[in-house]
C-alpha cells in the first residue's frame, strides 16, 4: 500500500498504523463528549422539558434592579443634614397593561390629577412591545397613592415602586456647598464614568453631591422574580442585595452656618468661616440662595429658568466662584512686599495728607483729611491708602504679583468643589498681552491697594487670613471630615493639607498680626467701633471695594433702574488672636463700607464660634 | 499549479455537509434576527449571506495550491499572525470592555479567529518533523509550549478568553495526539496539581470572583447566571419538535443580548426542538468524522495532524458553544462554527474546511 520510493521528505519514524490507531483513540473520545451534549438535549427538552415550557409559556422570570441607597451627609458633629425620604413612583410595563389605552383612562379616572401629566408622557413616549417597566411619573405623594393602590386590579401592568429620595432637612441650609442631584443625561451614561447608573437615576451635580458622588451612591443590587400574568411578584429567585452608598461628615458645623445664612439674610454676598489651624471649612454661604428639595425630582424649566436669570445669580457658590476686587484686604500683602523687599521697614514713615500726586493724576486717600505721619503699622490700622501708594510705587507690578502668588491668590485653593475661580493677580505682561497696552505706572499705585486688576474669591482671603493667623502656614481648604460605611467603617478621612507658605520673615509676620489686631483694637482703627468685643481678642481687616472707577451715562442710568454702583464690603479676620481658632472671610456685594456693611457679620461669626453659643459636646459622631 | 486530475478527488460529500450546516445556519439566523420588523437586524442576514459567499472563495484558494506548501511557509504565516495580534492591542478598536477588532476600510476583522489556522499549521510543521512512536518529551515540547502561550498570552489580554482557550485546546489536542512521553505527561498533570491551588493564592479577591462566575454562573444572577437561566428555559421548551420555525417565544422577549451570535443555538433548540438539535449535533459529528477519515487517509505527518488541528478546532467551538448554551460550561464568547453570525469566524471555518479539501484531494499524489 505505501510506496516507499516516492516518500516525501518528511520521513517519519512512525507508521500509518500507528497513526491510524491514534485517529481511532480520538474519534471514540469525540464521540463520547457528543454524548455528553445529546445526554444534556435530552434532560433539558425530554425529562425537564414540561417545567421549561412552562417557564416560557408564562414569560415569567423577570431581571428587577434594586437601587442602592444614597449616602447620608452630617456636619462635623454628627448632625444629619441630608437623608432619603421614600418616593412613590408610578411605573407601567406596556406588555402587562395592554390594552394600554384602557389601563390608562382607568388609572385618569382614580387619579384625575396626574391625568394631564401622564397622558403627556404616554404621549411622547412611543411604547414598544416590552417588559421593562416605564417611569410615568415621580413621587405622586401619598394622596395619590391610595386609589391606586386600592384599584391595583383593575390596573394590570400598572406597578407602583417605592424608591427612596434625597430630602434636604433643613430647606436651602447650605445648598452651593452640599449642591444638588439631577437626572443622567445619555452622554454622561456613555462616559462609563458612572458604570452602576441607568437612565433615569440621578448622580450629583453640584458641590457635595457632585464631589463625592461616587462615595455616595453605591452599588445596585438587583432580584430575579418571577411574575404572574398581572406582572406582579410571586417569588423571588434570586437576590443580590445592594450596596448602600457612603455617609459623609462634612467640616461645616451647622449651627454657625445657620447663624451664617441667616447673616446674609436679604443680602448678596459670602461668607467663609474656617479653621485656621487645618483648613477645615466650619461655615461657607453663598446669597441669594436657593432650595435642593426643588431639585429631587428634577427641576421646572420655568423655575430654573427664574434661577439662572436672576440678576443676584443665586446658582452660584459666590466664595468660591465669585470674583471681586480685593481692595484693602490686599494692603497685607502689599505690606509684606514691601517689608521683605526692603523697600520699607517697621519705622518708615510716609506723610499722608489726604491724597498722593503722581505725574498728573491725583489719587485720593479714603480719609480727605488725612492721616498725617504713618509707619506700617498704622497704616495697616488706619488702611491709609497714601502709604501703600508709597509702597506700591517702589516695589512695581511684578515683583508685588510674585509675592501675591506666594500668599496663595491668583490660582484655586483646590478645594473640592466645582468652578473654582483662580482669581487674578495683573503682571506688567499680562496686561499686554491682555490688551495690548503697556503697564503704566500709575497702575501700581492702583493695585497696591487691592484695586485696578486684581481680583479674588472670598475663599482666598480666607485661606490668606488663614495662614497670618497661624503663623504663616496656607492650608488646602477641606470640606470634608470622613467618610464611613453604613456599618460605620471608615473609608476616607481627611488629613490637612499645606499648599504654601507665606513669604514672611518672623519680624515682618509680627508687625502685619500687630497692624491686625489695632484695626480692632485701636480706637482709630477702621474696625474698632463695629467688630471690638470685650472678651474675645479679634484681628483683622477691612476692605472697600470700588465697583467703577468712572461713571458713565449709561451706569448712571441703570443706577435709576437700580443696578447698584455701591462698593463691596469686605472683612477678613480671625480670633482670638493669640492660638486663632477661626478666621472668617465676609463679602457683601454693594456693601458700602468693610467696616459697617461687613464688620458686625464677622463679629456675629466669631463670637458665636467662640462665646460657647455653640455647644459641640451634645451631639457626638457617633451614628 | 492546479492539476485537473485532482478534481476526480475532490470531497464532495465535505463540501455537502458544511453547505447543509451553513444552509441550517442562515435559516436560524433569519428567524433570530426578525424579532421585529426594523430593517438594520435584516442587514444582519443578508451581511451573512455576503461572509459565506466570500468564505467560499477563500475555501477555493485554500485548496488549490499543495498543502506541502505550507509546511515551508508555516514561519512566515505564523510570525505575520502575530504582528497582526500586536497591532490589535496597539490601534485595536475598543467596543463592550475589551479590544479584538481591526480596522479594515468599512470592514472589522477579529483576527483572534484566524489566528488559529495558523497555530494549527505551525504546530503541524513542528510535530511532523517531531514525531515519535516512544512519546515526544518534554525537551522537544518546549517550542510548540511557546508558539502556543504567545498567541494564548496576545488573545487572553484582550482579552478575549473564549478565542484563547480555544488555542490552548487544539494544541493540547495536537500534542496528545502527536503522543507525549508518559514520564512528560505525569509530570505535566503533577505541576498543574500543584500549580492551581498556588496561583489560586496569589490571585487578587476580584480576579478569583471572575473565575469563580466564569465556572459557576449562579454567582453573577443578574449577568451571567441570567442569562445561563433563560438560555435553558429557551432549550428545554423547544420539547421533542419545538414550538416551529419563527414561533420561539424565548427568542422574541430578546432575553438573551447573543442571540445571532454565541447563542443561536438556543433559537434552533427551541422552534426546532430535540429533534433539530439532534439533526444538527449529527452534522458536526459527520464533519468530525469527515476530518478525521481525510487525516486518516493521509500519508505524510504534516497533512496528519493539519487535520487533526483542524478537526480539533471544530469539535472544541462545537463542544463548548452548545455546552454553555445548555447550562454546562462557563459563559465565553465562543461562535458555533458555520453558523453564529460573523465573518471573521465564517472565514476561519472556510479555511479550516478547504485545508480538508486540499489534504483529500492529494491522498493519492506524491
Amino acid at each position: 500500500m505505501i510506496s516507499s520510493k516516492n516518500f516525501h521528505k518528511y520521513f517519519y519514524t512512525v507508521d500509518n498504523d500507528w497513526y491510524k490507531r491514534r485517529l481511532f483513540g480520538i474519534m471514540i473520545a469525540v464521540f463520547a463528549t457528543f454524548g455528553i451534549l445529546a445526554a444534556r438535549l435530552f434532560y433539558l427538552q425530554i425529562i425537564q422539558g414540561d417545567n421549561y415550557f412552562k417557564m416560557s409559556k408564562n414569560n415569567c422570570i423577570r431581571i428587577q434592579r434594586v437601587k442602592p441607597v444614597r449616602g447620608l451627609i452630617f456636619d462635623r458633629n454628627g448632625k444629619l443634614l441630608v437623608e432619603n425620604r421614600p418616593s412613590f413612583d408610578l411605573n407601567i410595563i406596556p406588555c402587562d397593561a395592554r390594552p394600554i389605552q384602557q389601563t390608562l383612562d382607568k388609572l385618569s379616572l382614580y387619579v384625575p390629577e396626574l391625568a394631564d401629566e401622564i397622558n403627556e408622557k404616554i404621549n411622547k413616549n412611543k411604547f414598544r412591545y416590552s417588559y421593562r417597566p416605564v417611569l410615568l411619573k415621580k413621587d405622586i405623594g401619598r394622596d395619590a397613592l391610595a386609589p391606586i393602590a386600592s384599584h391595583r386590579f383593575e390596573l394590570p401592568g400598572i406597578i407602583i415602586d417605592t424608591n427612596a429620595c434625597r430630602n434636604y432637612i433643613y430647606d436651602a441650609l447650605s445648598s452651593h456647598l452640599i449642591g444638588y442631584l439631577g437626572e443622567i443625561n445619555v452622554k454622561e451614561l456613555k462616559s462609563g464614568i458612572y458604570r452602576y447608573k441607568e437612565g433615569g437615576d440621578f448622580i450629583g451635580r453640584y458641590g457635595v453631591e457632585k464631589a463625592y458622588d461616587s462615595y455616595l451612591s453605591g452599588i445596585p443590587g438587583g432580584r430575579i422574580v418571577q411574575v404572574n400574568a398581572n406582572g406582579q411578584v410571586v417569588n423571588v429567585l434570586d437576590t443580590v442585595e445592594p450596596e448602600p452608598g457612603n455617609n459623609l461628615f462634612l467640616t461645616i458645623d451647622f449651627h454657625l452656618q445657620s447663624i451664617a445664612e441667616a447673616q446674609l439674610q436679604g443680602k448678596v454676598g459670602a461668607i467663609v468661616a474656617m479653621d485656621p489651624s487645618s483648613g477645615e471649612i466650619l461655615a461657607m454661604a453663598s446669597s441669594p440662595t436657593f432650595n435642593q428639595n426643588d431639585f429631587i425630582n428634577g427641576i421646572s424649566s420655568d423655575q430654573w429658568h427664574r434661577l439662572v436669570s436672576d440678576p443676584n445669580r443665586p446658582m452660584m457658590n459666590k466664595a468660591v466662584q465669585g470674583v471681586y476686587p480685593p481692595a484693602s484686604i490686599y494692603k497685607v500683602v502689599t505690606a509684606i512686599a514691601g517689608l521683605e523687599e526692603g523697600v520699607i521697614d517697621e519705622n518708615t514713615t510716609f506723610y499722608c495728607p489726604g491724597s498722593y500726586q503722581y505725574g498728573n493724576r491725583v489719587f485720593g486717600c479714603w480719609k480727605k483729611q488725612g492721616h498725617g505721619k504713618v509707619n506700617v503699622v498704622k497704616a495697616l490700622t488706619q488702611s491709609c491708602d497714601v502709604f501703600f501708594y508709597h509702597v506700591g510705587k517702589k516695589i512695581g507690578v511684578d515683583r508685588l504679583a510674585g509675592y501675591a502668588k506666594r500668599c496663595g491668590l491668583g490660582s484655586q485653593t483646590g478645594i473640592n468643589l466645582d468652578h473654582e475661580s483662580a482669581g487674578l493677580i495683573p503682571t506688567a505682561a499680562w496686561k499686554k498681552r491682555r490688551t495690548g497696552i503697556s503697564w503704566q505706572g500709575g497702575e501700581n499705585l492702583s493695585i497696591a491697594i487691592g484695586q485696578g486688576y486684581n481680583l479674588v474669591t472670598p475663599l482666598q482671603l480666607a485661606v490668606l487670613y488663614g495662614a497670618v493667623a497661624n503663623g504663616g502656614t496656607e492650608f488646602k481648604p477641606q470640606i470634608l471630615k470622613l467618610i464611613q460605611t453604613v456599618e460605620g467603617k471608615i473609608v476616607k478621612i481627611s488629613q490637612p493639607e499645606i499648599i504654601g507658605k507665606l513669604p514672611v520673615s518672623r519680624r515682618t509676620m509680627g508687625l502685619i498680626r500687630k497692624g491686625l489686631r489695632e484695626v480692632v483694637h485701636n480706637k482709630h482703627g477702621t474696625a474698632h467701633s463695629y467688630v471690638y468685643d470685650d472678651d474675645i481678642d479679634i484681628s483683622g481687616k477691612t476692605g472697600t471695594a470700588q465697583v467703577v472707577s468712572r461713571k458713565t451715562e449709561k451706569d448712571r442710568q441703570n443706577k435709576k433702574n437700580n443696578v447698584s454702583y455701591e462698593s463691596h464690603a469686605w472683612f477678613v479676620g480671625y480670633a482670638p488672636t493669640e492660638n486663632p481658632e477661626i478666621v472668617v472671610s465676609v463679602l457683601i456685594e454693594h456693601g458700602i463700607h468693610g467696616s459697617s456693611g461687613a464688620g458686625p457679620i464677622a463679629k456675629e461669626m466669631i463670637v458665636s464660634y467662640l462665646s460657647g453659643m455653640i455647644d459641640n459636646s451634645i451631639i457626638t459622631s457617633e451614628k | 499549479m492546479f492539476d485537473r486530475r485532482l478534481l476526480n478527488y475532490f470531497d464532495w460529500g465535505l463540501l455537502a455537509i458544511t453547505l447543509l450546516i451553513c444552509v441550517m445556519g442562515l435559516v436560524l439566523l433569519y428567524s433570530a434576527v426578525s424579532i421585529d420588523d426594523s430593517s438594520c437586524q435584516l442587514s444582519i442576514f443578508y451581511k451573512q449571506i455576503f461572509w459565506i459567499g466570500l468564505g467560499l472563495v477563500i475555501m477555493v484558494f485554500s485548496f488549490i495550491f499543495s498543502y506541502t506548501h505550507l509546511d515551508k511557509w508555516a514561519p512566515a504565516i505564523y510570525i505575520c499572525s502575530m504582528i497582526l495580534l500586536v497591532c490589535v492591542h496597539l490601534v485595536g478598536k475598543h467596543a463592550g470592555g475589551s479590544t479584538r477588532w481591526l480596522a479594515i476600510g468599512p470592514f472589522t476583522l477579529q483576527p483572534s479567529e484566524p489566528i488559529k489556522i495558523a497555530v494549527i499549521i505551525m504546530l503541524a510543521r513542528y510535530f511532523a518533523h517531531n514525531v515519535q512512536m516512544t512519546g515526544i518529551t518534554f525537551r522537544r515540547l518546549l517550542i510548540p509550549m511557546a508558539l502556543t502561550a504567545i498567541p494564548f498570552v496576545l488573545v487572553a489580554t484582550q482579552p478575549d478568553l473564549g478565542t484563547a482557550g480555544t488555542i490552548l485546546l487544539i494544541a493540547v489536542s495536537i500534542a496528545i495526539f502527536a503522543k507525549i512521553d508518559r514520564r512528560t505527561l505525569i509530570c505535566f498533570v503533577l505541576v498543574a496539581i500543584i500549580a492551581i491551588p498556588v496561583g489560586w493564592r496569589m490571585m487578587k479577591p476580584y480576579q478569583k470572583e471572575r473565575v469563580l462566575t466564569l465556572l459557576a454562573p449562579d454567582r453573577d444572577p443578574l449577568g451571567a447566571g441570567y442569562h445561563i437561566r433563560q438560555s435553558k428555559i429557551a432549550v428545554g421548551s423547544g420539547l421533542i419538535f419545538g414550538k416551529g420555525y419563527m414561533q420561539g417565544t424565548q427568542k422574541k422577549l430578546s432575553f438573551l443580548p447573543e442571540q445571532h451570535t454565541d447563542f443561536i443555538f438556543s433559537v434552533l433548540a427551541e422552534e426546532w426542538g430535540f429533534a433539530g438539535s439532534m439533526f444538527l449535533l449529527f452534522m458536526y459529528l459527520l464533519l468530525i468524522a469527515f476530518a478525521l477519515n481525510i487525516a486518516h487517509g493521509c500519508r505524510d505527518s504534516f497533512g496528519t495532524i493539519l487535520s487533526v488541528g483542524v478537526a480539533a478546532m471544530i469539535f472544541w467551538q462545537v463542544f463548548i458553544n452548545m455546552g454553555m448554551v445548555m447550562g454546562l460550561m462557563p459563559v465565553v464568547g465562543m461562535p458555533l462554527p458555520l453558523i453564529s453570525y460573523g465573518g471573521s469566524s465564517v472565514f476561519t471555518m472556510f479555511i479550516g474546511i478547504g485545508l480538508l479539501m486540499n489534504v483529500s484531494m492529494r491522498r493519492f499524489t506524491k
